[in-house]
């Protein structure tokens, strides 16, 4: 199994919690890191900590050679055709933002409608509900089925010459599910709208090809993927951030100013105002290469092998209800259920006792929630390390929750 | 950290039976509490008779300690009049930020002195408690806009 040749590359999972093994089951919301990752972080400052892309000497020169060689890592790593269509960014939330701020600012008017789906995390959610009040243009959702599969159908009928963009999660951080971006793509660019992807789920655990999904935005997390916090990537097609007004304003991001005017510089320059995370974008690129060591496409198969796993374990338990579809090709490996007695924070509060990490609450998708009649959720979601006796630790867990809050006899009067 | 500090048995009875649930058609108070953290969400309906509540209800969802705490509200709060109520909010509120005080007053709401020792639970159990101060100070303020305005005429 994938896990135990990896495992020993990721040092928290020696730790222990309350005298316990850590398990943990919590990637969807952040991934741990391999050695080799924190120990890049630690090179950069004792070595070459130096800002980037101003300093005419040795450490300079090496940090900035570095940063730019990582953007030049991810811009392979995703297939994009030139590494200038890379963009770093704090977070996919920040990536989402610049788009909506700088691309929506210039392109969305007064009655244009934008396509979103029930399943949107808060960050594909919140910019374009603040972009459409500003514009007075109007959101529409595509619903998902009882298997949190969206209706495509009903993405055909919300689409029209007044969708200016659609914007789509890759694969839901709570259902799992892994929506058909190529063809939702094909259909909007039919109508002539522009493509969002959320993939902060999705470049992590697969293979992910921009040329292939065939959007015009792509957003993900560094951190996520066994990098630093700190470091976002937005990619878009070179002639759309080209044509796209500035972000941030700033040192960094101009050719010359003037007192009341300046220009700005070519992307992805252009996006990049001030000084950015230069360790975590340099480090992102280690995170790149142990991932590319190991092969995206082995990722994936080990994380549909545990995720089936998953799936038939929980379903034993007595009183789970598990969401999201039931296709292996469907899904990934986000896990999140309910269960009759015990409210997630309970569950997740007993699981900690047992060292287990999981995520319990909305996991900042309030109206998928809402959609699926639940105030919360336990997540389990999964990744390289995990393995079947992760799982294993899990069940147990939720034996002993299930025990504890089950209904009992009324105590005798005293 | 042990879990029966955090879920000790009158917790645990409370929330898989809980007591006053359900609403009150008529109530004099009405108040809705939500915690955005985690979507739960809690209603609390109060009944007055003769300057005393009669009555208390609840419905809402949430997790253990929420539901427990508000069962346990409403189990303390009946018979008191709301100045008497406000009072054991603010001594229940006091306890569960860490604040010493007289056990014979909170009795079995001292079970969740435990929730203390888990900070990112404190807010369930102090979900209906806030809930419940904010319906009475609403209502005292409600009906002091009302006797001001009686009085005034008067004058």
């Amino acid at each position: 199994m994938l896990a135990e040749r990896v495992r020993e590359d990721f040092p928290i999972l020696k730790q222990t919690v309350y005298g316990k093994p850590l398990v943990y089951l919590d990637s969807a919301a952040t991934s741990q890191k391999p050695r080799r990752v924190i120990d890049a972080l630690v090179r950069y400052y004792q070595e070459y900590n130096a800002n980037i892309h101003r300093g005419i000497y040795r450490i300079a020169e090496e940090a900035t050679m570095r940063y730019e060689q990582s953007r030049g890592k991810i811009a392979a790593f995703i297939g994009a055709t030139r590494p200038e269509e890379v963009v770093f960014t704090r977070s996919t939330t920040e990536a989402i933002n610049l788009v909506a701020y700088a691309w929506g600012r210039a392109n969305i008017r007064a009655g244009d409608e934008i396509i979103l789906t029930e399943m949107e995390h808060h960050s594909n959610l919140v910019p374009w509900q603040l972009l459409a009040a500003e514009k007075q243009a109007k959101l529409r959702f595509i619903p998902f089925d009882g298997q949190g599969i969206l209706q495509l159908d009903e993405y055909q009928r919300l689409l029209s010459e007044r969708t200016k963009l659609v914007a789509v999660t890759h694969q839901s951080n709570v259902l799992g599910t892994i929506n058909p971006i190529k063809e939702i793509a094909m259909t909007a660019h039919a109508a002539g709208a522009t493509v969002l992807v959320d993939a902060a789920q999705s470049v992590p655990h697969m293979p992910v090809s921009v040329g292939d999904l065939g959007a015009d935005f792509v957003a993900f997390s560094g951190h996520k993927m066994c990098g630093p916090t700190g470091a976002g990537v937005l990619w878009a097609r070179y002639d759309l951030l080209d044509a796209m007004p500035p972000f941030h304003g700033g040192g960094e991001m101009i050719m010359l100013v003037q007192l009341e005017s300046s220009t700005y510089k070519d992307p992805p320059h252009k996006f990049e105002a001030g000084t950015p995370s230069i360790a975590d974008c340099i480090v992102l690129g280690e995170a790149v290469d142990y991932l590319q060591g190991i092969g995206m496409a082995a990722i994936r198969a080990h994380e549909q092998r545990l995720t089936d796993y998953t799936l038939r374990r929980l379903a034993e338990v007595e009183g789970v209800t598990l969401f999201g579809p039931r296709q292996l090709d469907r899904r990934g490996g986000v896990v999140a259920f309910a269960t009759d007695v015990a409210h997630p924070h309970d569950v997740a509060q007993v699981l900690d006792q047992e060292g287990i990490a999981v995520r319990a609450g909305h996991h900042c998708t309030q109206p998928l929630h809402r959609r699926l009649g639940v105030a919360a959720t336990t997540r389990a979601s999964l990744y390289l390390y995990n393995n079947e006796s992760d799982i294993d630790a899990l069940v147990r867990g939720l034996h002993v929750a299930r025990h504890l809050f089950s209904p009992r006899p009324a105590p005798a009067k005293r | 950290m042990a879990l029966d500090d955090l879920y000790r048995e009158v917790i645990l009875d409370h929330y898989t039976r809980p007591r006053n649930k359900g609403t009150i058609d008529g109530a004099d108070i009405t108040v809705e509490g939500a915690n955005p953290l985690c979507g739960d969400e809690l209603s609390v309906y109060v009944k007055l008779t003769g300057g005393r509540i009669s009555d208390v209800r609840f419905v809402g969802r949430g997790c253990s300690i929420s539901q427990a705490s508000a069962s346990m509200m409403t189990d303390q709060i009946k018979g008191k009049t709301l100045h008497e109520a406000r009072a054991l909010v603010g001594q229940f509120k006091a306890m569960m930020h860490g604040e010493e005080v007289p056990e014979e007053e909170l009795g079995d709401l001292m079970a969740l002195q435990g929730v203390r020792k888990f900070p990112v639970r404190i807010k369930c159990a102090t979900l209906a408690w806030v809930a419940l101060d904010q319906g009475v100070e609403e209502f005292e303020s409600a009906r002091g806009k009302v006797e001001a305005k009686a009085t005034s005429e008067v004058e």
